[in-house]
């Protein structure tokens, strides 16, 4: 008990509130955009770390003075905003509630990769000159830089309180926020409000950045996403739309994360923001400051599956098509076939997403925490003696029961809540390897995977292994198309249409739900065992939120529930880029475009969705 | 005064805040018997049957079906206990195909594909979806007849259109499948409401039709509708709410001669027709989305 209170409880309370605060410029911005736009900006940290690098230009290579550096990077992240509500928001002219949140991925994946075009991919210092008092409050201190921060938050909040309350613009924003019909019909142009939130969201979160860079004297290309999804985890807190609350929740996650490392060592920084995000979710999904209970929305009918006939290939072609991949390694081509075999690991992974994000609904942002799973468990058998036929089987099975456990929080969720909820999941699982070292051994990763010998036969050599995961595929797909003819297909797709409407006839959704998790997550699990023994080494970075992404974008351009189509995608986006170096050195750039253009030209995919 | 009803519901009440949307109803259904709740808009109807059906919980009040009390149970639990309904704005599953749509409402029927199994159900399922043994592709097969029979009492209008999605289908159509969904399910009670909602003259006579023989088939119907003028012809009983309470109870004529309804739909001024206005309040359920977006 002494040794609790001995600690330095005053400095963590300021660096909660310091860091909270940059997490509620952040949330503020997200929390806008949600009113208005009704969707989460995953391309918000991006925009965070373009403000960093506006800063590190001002601040060191012009030299300019803070109070120059800081409306610079304010214009610079506001023009950045803009140009996203222009060029990924806008055009989709909202053809799907979900859509629009897969545009802003692609967006940021290309903004992340612009800056590390420009800037490379390694931090940066960002050194500001500070005075070097500080003031000691009790047993702690506060320093200049903590004070800062707080009151350019503090300007910033004030800031966009005037221009809600005081501009006609901002009367419009907090008009549409409120009804966006109403709002219309009063004549208030929706575009104009739309790109002003997004170019405030984008000023503050760029002035996030730049505090961000000068409370640590470093800035970083790689933090986007963890830095979204604090803000998201703050608004979550908050109550998504709820500006004040935006602010509220950044000063509670500061805090927690920051008593939390105060207690239990830095490495669960993040632990702490995805637990709390979970609980939010699950406990008080209308965020800590809603009144009583609301009013239940219709329900979002058709999330992202557009109303179209999915395309089936005849049988023949089918055949062709298999028979004709399975030549591939008599083109004596031995990297061709590296490539397929890893294009084809990612149809497997594919075909189950498929059926979770298209089949059942639940657009999964966190898939590749299956495979992780997988391959840890097939990884961690294997090296412990079991056979690896054995540990394949036994690892895909794990994936099953332990993805569908994992992912069981996030049935009751709905539309955009089942993305944040399956992202944090994902998230939970990788730092949960991380930090669970006497099992997984932490961030040094596992070494000496068995090479893939299945029953004394190799399966290891370029060949083999190319037809051991073409098989796979093949064999999934068929179990796949087999179980979509039958009740449960129709069952699956009915809870995706209208939950409601479902349950009324007595489809218990979250039973089915389950049963699609745990078929997908065998599948899954797989492919992630295949890989590991493949590659011979894993960390908990090996499958990561880019893995996720990826198979996303490629369940999407299969079209969503369609299996033939997930196989074609895969080869495309996960095969295709390897083979020109271009698009494999600029990879994120190229998903990011895929994605966005998917998303606006072709949203039901290549072969229709199903 | 309860004994011999199929359904008999009292003291059913549900608050939203200040508001009290139903306020200690009483209802009773015998079985075989037609009834019709009418009222103005925002009287409480649909929260009424909502409460029912299980889409929402009561406050208060109790609900029994057959001698077994099925007070707020699940939709599920409802749909097991044979209580089967159709939503005022249409709820059909869009992108599956008619045929799919109604084979949905004999889920709970379903047997062999179902084991009923403790903690390996799950895996079973599965399995018996992969391997379907003679047993599941039997049942599989009578459901899908049984489908086409259900279908086939509305005429021409659907039985062509099995295999197509019900997005492609038009407005009525896609209330006849909502109707024919209910009736797989081979409900103790069907309850409804407003079948005719959105509906132009013909297709509502024709609504009035497809009702009318339901009942004529001698099943337990409770029906919430606007339109009285097929309330007056299809009804046993009538039982008019205006403000969460039941204001009047009996014949059809009794209650429409009742100055107090007269009173509710004059003081609404929405009397047979109050479909537009709630429209407008809806947005994205209109005609022509049909609910289904
Ligand atoms: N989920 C809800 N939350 C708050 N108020 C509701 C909700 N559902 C219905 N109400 C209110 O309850 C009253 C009765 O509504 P409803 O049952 O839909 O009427 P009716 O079907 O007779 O037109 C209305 O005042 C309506 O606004
Ligand atoms: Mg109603």
């Amino acid at each position: 008990m002494g040794s609790i209170l001995s600690l330095p409880w005053f400095d963590f309370t300021v660096s909660g509130v310091v860091i909270g605060s940059i997490y509620a410029l952040m949330a503020v911005g997200l929390a806008l955009i949600f009113g208005v736009a009704n969707l989460i900006n995953f391309a918000h940290g991006a925009v965070f770390t373009v403000g960093a690098y506006v800063g590190w230009v001002c601040a060191v290579a012009l030299g300019l003075p803070l109070w120059a550096t800081v409306p610079l990077v304010a214009l610079g992240g506001g023009l950045v905003g803009a140009g996203i509500e222009y060029i990924a928001i806008r055009p989709l002219n909202r053809q799907s509630r979900i859509a629009p949140l897969l545009a802003t991925i692609g967006v940021g994946l290309i903004l992340d990769q612009i800056v590390h075009i420009l800037f490379g991919a390694n931090p940066r210092a960002l050194p500001v000159p500070m005075p070097g008092w500080r003031v000691s409050v009790g047993q702690g201190s506060i320093g200049p830089i903590d004070i800062t921060i707080f009151v350019t938050a503090v300007i910033a909040a004030a800031a966009l309180y005037a221009f809600l309350f005081r501009t006609r613009l901002g009367m419009a924003v907090r008009a549409t926020a409120q009804d966006e019909d109403a709002a219309k019909q009063m004549g208030v142009n929706i575009h104009a409000v739309n790109m002003a939130v997004f170019a405030i969201a984008g000023a503050l979160g760029a002035i996030a950045g730049l505090l961000v860079g000068i409370y640590y004297n470093a800035i970083d290309p790689n933090t986007s996403f963890q830095i979204m999804l604090k803000g998201m985890v703050a608004i979550v807190i908050g109550g998504m739309a709820n500006v004040p609350g935006a602010i509220g929740g950044g000063v509670i996650l500061g805090l927690i994360e920051s008593y939390g490392i105060a207690l239990f060592g830095a490495s669960y920084r993040n632990l702490f923001a995805f637990a709390v995000l979970l609980l939010m979710l699950l406990v008080k999904p209308n965020g800590l400051f809603a009144k009583g209970r609301e009013r239940e929305a219709e329900p979002m009918t058709g999330t992202f599956v557009i109303q179209s006939m999915p395309v089936r290939p005849p049988g023949w072609l089918l055949a062709l098509g298999v028979a004709a991949a399975a030549l591939v390694p008599l083109a004596g081509q031995p990297y061709l076939t590296q490539v397929m075999t890893n294009a084809f690991l990612y149809a497997l992974a594919a075909i189950s997403l498929t059926l979770i994000a298209g089949t059942v609904g639940l657009v999964s942002i966190g898939h590749a925490a299956l495979l992780a799973i997988g391959a840890y468990a097939s990884a961690l058998l294997t090296i412990a003696g079991l056979p690896v036929a054995l540990g394949l089987v036994a690892a895909a099975a794990i994936t099953a029961l332990l993805g569908t456990a994992l992912a069981y929080p996030a049935f009751r969720l709905r539309g955009h809540y089942v993305a944040i909820g399956t992202l944090a999941i994902g998230e939970i699982v990788s730092l949960v390897i991380l930090n669970w070292t006497s099992l997984t051994n932490g961030s040094m990763g596992v070494f000496g995977i068995p090479p893939l010998t299945l029953f004394g036969v190799d399966f290891f050599s370029t060949n083999p292994s190319y037809w051991l995961v073409l098989g796979l595929v093949v064999v999934f797909a068929l179990l796949q198309t087999r179980l979509l003819s039958s009740h449960l297909g129709r069952t699956w797709r009915a809870i995706r249409e209208d939950t409601v409407a479902a349950e009324t006839y007595g489809v218990g959704s979250n039973y089915y739900k389950g049963l699609a998790y745990g078929f997908a997550g065998f599948t899954a699990g797989l492919a992630g065992a295949v890989t590991a023994h493949q590659f011979s080494y894993i960390n908990f970075d090996t499958f990561n939120l880019l893995t996720s992404v990826l198979i996303l974008t490629i369940v999407i351009l299969g079209g969503l529930g369609n299996v033939t189509g997930a196989i074609v995608a895969a080869v495309l986006v996960a095969g295709l880029p390897e083979m020109f170096r271009v698009l494999a050195e600029y990879r994120m750039l190229f998903y990011g475009a895929a994605l966005l253009l998917l998303i606006r030209f072709r949203p039901r995919g290549l072969l229709g969705s199903g | 005064m309860s004994s011999g009803a199929l359904l008999s519901a009292t003291g059913v009440t549900r608050r939203f805040g200040g508001i009290i949307a139903v306020d200690g109803v009483d209802l009773h259904v015998r079985e075989g018997e037609f009834l019709s709740v009418i009222g103005p808009n925002g009287a409480g109807k649909t929260t009424l049957f909502n409460l029912i059906s299980g889409q929402d919980r009561m406050d208060e009040g109790r609900v029994m079906l057959e001698g077994r009390d099925i007070t707020n149970l699940s939709p599920r639990r409802m749909a097991e206990a044979g209580v089967a309904r159709t939503f005022q704005h249409g709820r059909v599953f869009g992108n599956l195909s008619v045929m799919d749509n109604v084979l949905i409402g004999c889920h709970t029927r379903l047997r062999a594909a179902r084991p009923r199994v403790p903690v390996v159900a799950p895996v079973l399922e599965i399995l018996r979806a992969l391997i379907r043994p003679a047993s599941v592709r039997a049942e599989e097969a009578a459901m899908r007849e049984e489908v086409r029979a259900i279908v086939a009492t509305f005429g021409e209008r659907l039985t062509p259109r099995l295999d197509e999605p019900t997005y492609a289908l038009s407005y009525a159509n896609r209330r006849r499948v909502e109707i024919a969904r209910a009736l797989a399910l081979h409900p103790r009670i069907l309850i409804l409401d407003e079948p005719t909602a959105g509906m132009n003259e013909s297709e509502t006579v024709e609504m009035r039709d497809i009702v009318d023989a339901l009942k004529r088939q001698g099943r337990t119907i409770l029906l919430i509708e606007h339109k009285l003028d097929m309330v007056m012809r299809l009804s046993d009983r009538v039982m008019a709410m205006d403000n969460g309470r039941v204001i009047a109870e009996g014949t059809p004529a009794a209650v429409r001669d009742d100055p107090k309804v007269i009173e509710a739909y004059l003081g609404h001024a929405t009397i047979g027709g109050g479909e537009p206005a709630e429209a407008s309040l809806m947005p994205g359920t209109s005609r022509a989305a049909g609910g289904v977006q």
